[in-house]
């Protein structure tokens, strides 16, 4: 039962296949079977189990929401009540969560069983999920290589079908190009549709949490009870949330499919580039029209977004300091000595550079000079997607220039590894949503289709990425040693 | 731009954080690599365009002056590093 959907779990769950004890011990079971993926942190077995009781009473009464009695795990991001949440870092290694996040609240709501914590990236800071303090995680489909990052606990959970359905967060293409490595399905949402409330910040302008699953249709379900207003976060959109499952089947003829010149240039490898178009051509014979798309400031994102998103976590990460959470060093001569030295002992290498470049750029003499231009960068792109966007339904284009690379292969250069994001950060920037889902092999490794779409159109997205898994079977590829 | 090992000793002072002297040259290395990557924005002109702080252009929202949460300082002090009769410890700061 481990390779089938959310939506497939909820209906065998009511038609009475199996309880959700039963599920969530199988469940609980590969994942232990299957630890040399590193995708957990933290398995809570035992919690998970007495909610899964509760869960099969629920169901038992013919009333529960949707999703109860489902398993699902979130990225070690999110805080989670009397729970390690270690963001993937020494510094939070002993950090237990006084209280939810709002995104676990809802979906302990919604009636989710959490089955723990997910490997990432420290703070969040990587595009392969080797920077974590608790190791790499070894992609399913290939164990050498990455599996991108840096929700890349996640999706490699999800590939591996160690779980239906996992949380992530996304500042720059955290959530789209690990499922686009893993060959899974993953949204972001409209910044300030998801509630970032309890969920660790690294750049608070950018970040935004969203669902990893195997489909479309499972992403409706759970961005469902991820998404609203919610009055502690103060960027969350005060918005009607509207039914993501309704629109699913919506015809796509007449459909305006964008497609940037800039994503199709020289940086884009053949076989990425032929997939991409295959991808399209479906879309065609769906009756999607194509229409060439210009955005010329998009080669500025990555610049750009090398100074917001240091500049906004040097100031979130000061929060860091040993003084009332987290890692303390051993034996403060004085209040700066225990400052640097919990910090210094704490934050690993990638996550000092981001500091440092940050604490710079923010520095006196500086902030015009880096900051605000970058603002203003932000804004030039912004306007970009919203011109196409007046033309077209949604954009299309690769997530990634390439499949998942090997582990260790780009960690001596942080620089090409930050020119990786060039499809994904953009999208941040102009606080749009997009998704990626699978659209192909290169090499036995699955690669995305990245769909973007207008502020809060993510039931539009929802519906072009669902019509396109109704006629390819991408997504329900299982890596080998895993089906 | 090109950083010198000083220059880094004095952004990780200003960050409060520790860097390991051997390691000093190579964050000088990759924080230059990182500033010459940013430098490309100072050749599009801006002068006319406003900055974007939110994607929406949102205002901050405001809510009634009323007491909304409630106290939690046993639970948040239970994980503090070191406590005594509710107060978070530190090194003397004054003598």
């Amino acid at each position: 039962m481990h390779t089938k959907t959310i939506a497939q779990l909820a209906k065998g769950l009511r038609a009475g296949d199996y309880s959700s004890q039963e599920l969530t011990a199988s469940y609980l079971a590969r994942i232990k079977q299957h630890t040399e993926l590193n995708s957990f942190i933290t398995v809570t077995e035992e919690q998970a189990l007495t909610v899964a009781k509760q869960a099969d009473m629920a169901l038992a009464t013919g009333n529960a929401p949707l999703l109860t009695g489902i398993p699902i795990a979130h990225k070690d991001i999110f805080c989670t009540q009397g729970v390690k949440t270690s963001c993937g870092s020494k510094m939070l290694d002993n950090f237990i969560a006084p209280y939810n996040a709002t995104v676990v609240e809802k979906l302990d709501t919604a009636g989710t069983v959490s089955l723990g914590k997910l490997n990432m990236d420290e703070f969040a800071m990587g595009s392969s999920n080797e920077t974590s303090f608790y190791g790499a995680v070894h992609n399913p489909w290939a164990s050498n290589t990455v599996p991108g990052g840096s929700s890349g606990g996640s999706a490699a959970a999800v590939a591996a079908r160690l779980i239906p359905g996992a949380t992530g967060t996304d500042t720059g293409g955290s959530i789209r190009q690990p499922a686009a490595l893993c060959g899974i399905t993953g949204l972001k949402p409209t910044y300030g549709r998801v509630s970032r409330f309890g969920m660790i910040a690294y750049a608070s302008s950018l970040d935004q949490g969203g669902p990893m699953t195997q489909t479309a249709e499972d992403a409706a379900l759970m961005l469902q009870a991820m998404a609203g207003f919610d009055a502690q976060d103060s960027t969350s959109v005060e918005r009607e949330v509207p039914d993501y499952s309704a629109g699913l089947n919506n015809s796509l003829q007449g459909l305006k499919i964008g497609l940037p010149k800039e994503f199709f240039d020289d940086g884009l490898n053949n076989d990425m580039a032929s997939c991409i178009e295959t991808a399209i051509n479906e879309y065609k014979k769906m009756g999607a029209e194509i229409i060439e798309v210009s955005m010329p400031n998009l080669k500025l994102a990555i610049p750009a977004y090398y100074v917001i998103a240091p500049a906004e976590c040097s100031a979130n990460l000061s929060r860091m300091d040993g003084v009332r959470f987290g890692h303390r060093c051993t034996d403060p001569v004085d209040l700066n000595d225990l400052y640097i030295r919990s910090r210094g002992e704490g934050f690993g290498t990638e996550v000092k550079r981001r500091i440092l470049v940050g604490t710079y750029a923010l520095s006196e003499g500086y902030y015009d000079a880096y900051y605000i231009k970058a603002q203003k960068i932000r804004r030039l792109i912004s306007d970009d997607f919203k011109r196409a966007l007046q033309e077209v339904d949604v954009i299309m284009g690769p997530v990634s220039p390439s499949p998942a690379f090997g582990i260790g292969e780009k960690t001596s250069d942080p620089i090409e590894m930050y020119l990786a994001d060039i499809y994904t950060i953009a999208i941040n920037l102009a606080g749009l949503p997009a998704m990626s889902i699978p659209a192909g092999f290169i090499d036995n490794k699955p690669i995305g289709l990245q769909i973007i779409g207008n502020y809060f159109a993510e039931d539009k997205l929802l519906n072009v990425a669902h019509q396109y898994q109704q006629v390819t079977d991408w997504h329900q590829q299982t890596p080998q040693g895993f089906a | 731009m090109s950083l010198t090992a000083d220059d880094v000793n004095k952004i990780a002072y200003l960050a409060r954080l520790g860097i390991d002297t051997q390691d000093t040259e190579s964050y000088a290395k990759d924080l230059s690599g990182m500033l010459d990557l940013v430098a490309q924005m100072s050749n599009i002109n801006t002068d006319d365009v406003a900055p974007m702080a939110h994607p929406l252009d949102q205002v901050q929202r405001l809510r009634t002056d009323a007491v909304s949460e409630t106290n939690n300082r046993e639970a948040f002090q239970k994980i503090a590093p070191q406590v005594e009769a509710g107060l978070y410890l530190v090194p003397k700061v004054i003598e």
